[in-house]
């Protein structure tokens, strides 16, 4: 091997030509696979509210099932439905990055520091009758923010079902969050009471009644971090108002 | 000058040596973080098995073409930039067409960037051989590797769940068959106990691979 492989100037021709080829590589690589990802995680995301709502079925096709929900928009403070421009590009995590578009969060149980002022929600109707709600929920668990959702009866109180579409909690602990065992006792639990206050509790030891669910062990942060993301988001500060403002028999907020 | 004679017998070596003879795994003990974290299931186990044996075949090709270039004082870190912006693109080309085995994967593609078989084959052959035999000596790496991967998953999957690449082969007992699965081998310390049936084993067939004991 040449011995003036070493000299100063070698080595920083080296170092500046090797980052500078792999930096184009791996950008090129991002740049030109981005859509496919967004499509991906787009469509991930749909089959997560399909899950939450217990609509998924084996072998069917997505699209069509997708077609039973509606997608509509809520303003979070008075609760009534609104149209906003452009749904297709409604993007409620950068909205709540945005001052002229999101509030801050006083009682910040799920701590999100701030939350869109329009939140996106789903239906799923027989005719104008509401059968599920699909409500998108985030917060704060160990070491990520998780981003699910949680779908009710139209009873306003019932859980249809849970589930999360993102995180970053540890596998095998958090991040049992996903495991569908754990998932698979939500359903029918008590999430409110008549007056729209949650009633649901994580608990650890073993779940006796339908207010309370077994938390997940050795995830002690991430348990609570689902229990405070649910109180926030069904609470006053999140779909609180839509909640109580929707007519079921209709669909109408 | 290594105008090394590429010759068949050599590159049949170079891939066969690291399945038995010199396993990553079983003799060398690399690599064992993904191989406990990622074989719960045979099809996650799989794509890691892909995705690492690309990783090591083209940084060590890559590595090895430009080997006389390299400064020894940076040498560690252009190998490393090397396999990151290797591992970076296998990430990316999966969370586009493999979007589900991408995310159950989670953060331990990444963590191939510090696998140290893929590290450990650019440092101690690619930096001396050709670039056609280190590709080769890295698939074969890869290979090791994955045969040890597959080895454990399909053990931890089919008495932990039941099943086989998602078909359910023992009726588990929560479905109401009769096989009562093992949780243990669900959870990451069982990897540790199968692989080390799987070093026993392999030692007794081949006892030269056993340490002198003073």
């Amino acid at each position: 091997m040449p011995a003036n492989n070493d000299s100063f100037l070698k080595t920083i021709i080296v170092a500046v030509a090797l980052c500078l080829v792999c930096s184009i590589l791996v950008s090129g690589t991002a740049v030109s696979l981005k859509e496919t990802q967004k499509s991906n995680a787009v469509l991930d995301k749909k089959k997560n509210i399909l899950m939450a709502a217990n609509l998924l079925t084996e072998g069917a096709d997505l699209k069509e099932l997708f077609g039973k929900v509606e997608q509509k928009f809520v303003d979070l403070e008075t609760g009534a439905f609104v149209e906003i421009e452009n749904p297709e590009a409604f993007n409620q995590r950068q909205r709540a990055k945005d001052p002229n578009l999101s509030v801050a969060i006083e009682e910040d149980i799920a701590k999100i520091r701030r939350r869109s002022k329009i939140a996106s929600v789903y239906l799923v109707r027989d005719g104008d009758k509401v059968e599920k709600i699909i409500l998108p929920i985030h917060g704060s668990g160990l070491f990520s923010t998780l981003y699910g959702f949680v779908a009710l009866e139209s009873d306003k109180q019932t859980v249809v079902g849970l589930k999360f579409y993102e995180h970053g909690e540890t596998p095998g602990l958090g991040g049992e969050v996903d495991n569908p065992m754990w998932l698979a006792k939500w359903p029918g639990k008590q999430l409110l009471d008549e007056k729209g206050n949650t009633v649901l509790t994580l608990v650890k030891t073993s779940a006796s009644n339908n207010r309370e669910v077994d938390a997940l062990s050795g995830a002690t942060w991430t348990t609570s971090g689902v229990e405070n993301m649910l109180t926030y988001w069904l609470g006053e500060q999140g779909f609180g108002p839509f909640l109580s403002r929707l007519d079921v028999t209709k669909g109408e907020a | 000058m290594t105008t090394a004679v590429i010759n068949a017998q050599e590159i049949k070596s170079v891939i066969t040596k690291p399945i038995a003879d010199n396993n990553p795994i079983a003799l060398q003990i690399l690599g064992l973080c993904s191989a406990l974290a990622v074989t719960t299931k045979l099809e996650t186990a799989l794509v890691m098995c892909v995705a690492l044996t690309l990783v090591c075949a083209f940084s060590n090709l890559l590595i090895s073409t430009i080997r006389a270039q390299i400064p020894s004082s940076i040498r560690i870190i252009v190998q490393m930039t090397i396999i990151a912006s290797l591992v970076i693109i296998v990430d990316q080309i999966l969370k586009a067409y493999a979007f589900e085995t991408a995310k159950q994967l989670s953060v331990f593609v990444g963590l191939i960037i510090t696998n140290c078989i893929v590290m450990g084959r650019a440092e101690a052959y690619a930096m001396k051989n050709g670039p056609v035999m280190s590709f080769f000596d890295g698939v074969g790496n890869g290979f090791g590797y994955s045969v040890i991967l597959i080895i454990v998953a399909s053990v931890r999957e089919l008495f932990g769940s039941g099943s086989l690449l998602g078909f359910t082969i023992l009726d588990p007992a929560k479905d109401g068959g009769w096989y009562h699965t093992n949780g243990l081998l669900l959870l990451p310390p069982s990897a540790f106990f199968i692989i080390g049936f799987i070093i026993w084993g392999l030692r007794t067939w081949k006892p030269e691979q056993v340490e002198e004991t003073n």
